[in-house]
């Protein structure tokens, strides 16, 4: 009987113990990962480096402000194309998608969230770049970058308008309001805290893409200088940094990871606030 | 007394079903029905689960189309023209026809003062009324307003099932309907919160005519003037609530109001 408990608590601690391990295995790059950002990021952080541009090669004085501002207004004008298109694309999908219309657009819209990024960056810079505005502007990596907004806006807003349950679009129904108004005073603020949240994770996702950006905004090292011109990102002047041989250059560019890791963390933070159950019940 | 083979009558009536078939898919839920609810009284629809009859309520005010593979066939007349003609729009119907459902579904995003508002506001009729007095008329219409005036901004969510089934009748009524459909609306309730129901019920017949589905019998009896019993999508009996309780015609009804089966 005793030897019984005794190996059954021995299991017990045993598989536990398993557990934890494959938990610090999963954890243990993330924050080594996080570790080297910032201790080798850290120094670099100034307001200076934050608002200036890069200076002369040689000079450590520099900032990667333009990375910064592009990066904003990427986000923004992205923001601008993918999120009433995939909102309205999720409203489809959800409150008129019983067809097969539907069912082929869920598929494709599917395949378009696992679809690899140098690809759209590649088919952007062929017929944006190339064709429509003939040179690499902020405006053709805003509509890269749409392209992998836009499923994942779709994705998460379909899914938060089927949680609202059925009871509250027949409510609104019942008292002779047309679907369409339905849909846009009583279901989508219902999901609310979804959408807020699909959106956030979707801007998460594209802050960091870098793919797209080469062959679409390209960098460069000047602040704005309009939608049709080049443009700075922050993952753009990490990649190249990296590639630089000089240190300080290098030095900027760890500086630019941790920004960039810093705004990534600071929207997963806004997630969860704007996902905590204000409309749950 | 009415029957259905008095037509005169019959035909007077506030709103009638001719020939009613539904379907959910290739399911027919609703078969052949003819019925008839007079104007400002409360008409009871019963019978065991699944008999139609939430069907056919729901085919009263158009809501039966809106699940998907739902079809009808027949009529069904408001005031004499008949709801499902090919240039009657079924929005303009549900105006006319409110509905109350089984449980309560107040909108979970707006207020006390927003829910009654709500088919005023989104249908686009708010023009030339004053708002506060709607929703002040239609609470105390629903016995409602004293226990809410103070927190008229709360979340409809946030008080009881039964406070929030009276605002869901408030929300129904503020639209001032012909005729109010009430599927239901104690199933989800406690006893006492019942009886506010039924009490609000008869009160309504006053102003507006009443359809209740229910699977309580004793309800039936206490608050109808006009019941109709329903068995497997079919109408077994119809008539004065007295006279299908004391004195039922039909061998089935019988049996189902003194509790051999359902």
């Amino acid at each position: 009987m005793f030897t019984s408990y005794a190996m059954r608590k021995f299991k017990n601690r045993f598989f536990f113990f398993l557990c934890l391990l494959c938990v610090v295995a999963a954890v243990l790059p993330l924050l080594s990962i996080l570790y080297e950002v910032v201790v080798r990021g850290a120094p670099q952080l100034s307001l200076q480096f934050l608002t200036q541009g890069p200076g002369t090669i040689g000079q450590s004085a520099g900032g990667i402000g333009p990375a910064i501002q592009g990066s904003l207004i990427l986000i923004g004008l992205t923001s601008l194309i993918g999120v009433p298109v995939g909102i309205l694309s999720g409203v489809y999908l959800a409150e008129y998608g019983n067809n097969k219309y539907a069912d082929a657009m869920r598929t494709i819209n599917d395949m378009l969230t696992e679809f690899p990024s140098i690809v759209i960056g590649i088919t952007v810079s062929a017929v944006v770049v190339s064709l429509i505005i003939g040179r690499y502007s902020a405006i053709a990596g805003a509509v890269a970058l749409a392209f992998m907004m836009i499923p994942i806006v779709a994705r998460t807003t379909e899914e938060s308008l089927k949680l609202v349950p059925n009871s509250v679009r027949e409510a609104s129904l019942a008292l002779g309001v047309h679907k369409w108004r339905t849909t846009v005073s009583v279901v989508l603020p219902a999901a609310r805290a979804g959408l807020v949240t699909g959106t956030l994770l979707s801007v998460a996702r594209i802050a960091g893409e870098t793919a797209p950006l080469i062959m679409t905004i390209l960098g460069n090292t000047y602040f704005f200088l309009g939608f049709d011109q080049p443009m700075d990102a922050l993952p753009l002047r990490i990649y190249r940094n990296s590639l630089q041989p000089y240190q300080d250059l290098q030095a900027q560019g760890w500086g630019a990871a941790l920004v960039l890791v810093l705004i990534v963390l600071a929207i997963n933070v806004g997630v969860r606030f704007a996902s905590r159950g204000r409309f749950r019940r | 007394m009415i029957s259905i083979n008095d037509s005169s009558e019959f035909e007077s009536m506030k709103m009638r079903s001719v020939g009613l078939n539904a379907w959910f898919g290739a399911k027919q839920a609703l078969k052949d029905i003819n019925v008839a609810v007079k104007a400002n009284a409360v008409t009871a629809i019963i019978g065991p689960s699944g008999c139609g009859k939430s069907t056919l309520i729901r085919c009263f005010n158009r809501m039966h189309e809106l699940v998907p593979g739902a079809k009808t066939s027949g009529q069904v007349l408001l005031d004499g023209k008949d709801i499902y003609s090919g240039d009657i729009d079924p929005v303009m119907i549900r105006r006319r026809v409110g509905m109350v459902f089984q449980k309560p579904n107040p909108f979970p995003t707006m207020s006390i003062y927003d829910n009654v508002a709500a088919g005023l506001k989104l249908t686009g009729m708010k023009k030339g009324k004053n708002l506060d007095e709607v929703v002040r008329r239609s609470l105390e219409q629903a016995t409602l307003w004293e226990e809410v005036k103070n927190d008229l901004n709360n979340p409809g969510t946030s008080i009881s099932g039964g406070q929030q089934q009276r605002l869901c009748i408030a929300r129904a009524i503020a639209l001032q309907p012909e005729v109010i459909l009430m599927d239901e609306p104690c199933s989800a309730l406690d006893p006492i919160a019942t009886a506010r129901i039924e009490e609000l019920v008869v009160q309504l017949k006053n102003q507006y005519t009443v359809v209740i589905v229910t699977h309580n019998m004793q309800q039936a009896a206490r608050v109808s003037d006009f019941t109709a019993f329903m068995y497997l999508g079919r109408l077994i009996e119809f008539g004065d609530t007295s006279s299908v309780f004391e004195n039922p015609r039909s061998e089935l009804t019988e049996k189902y109001i003194t509790g051999k089966f359902g």
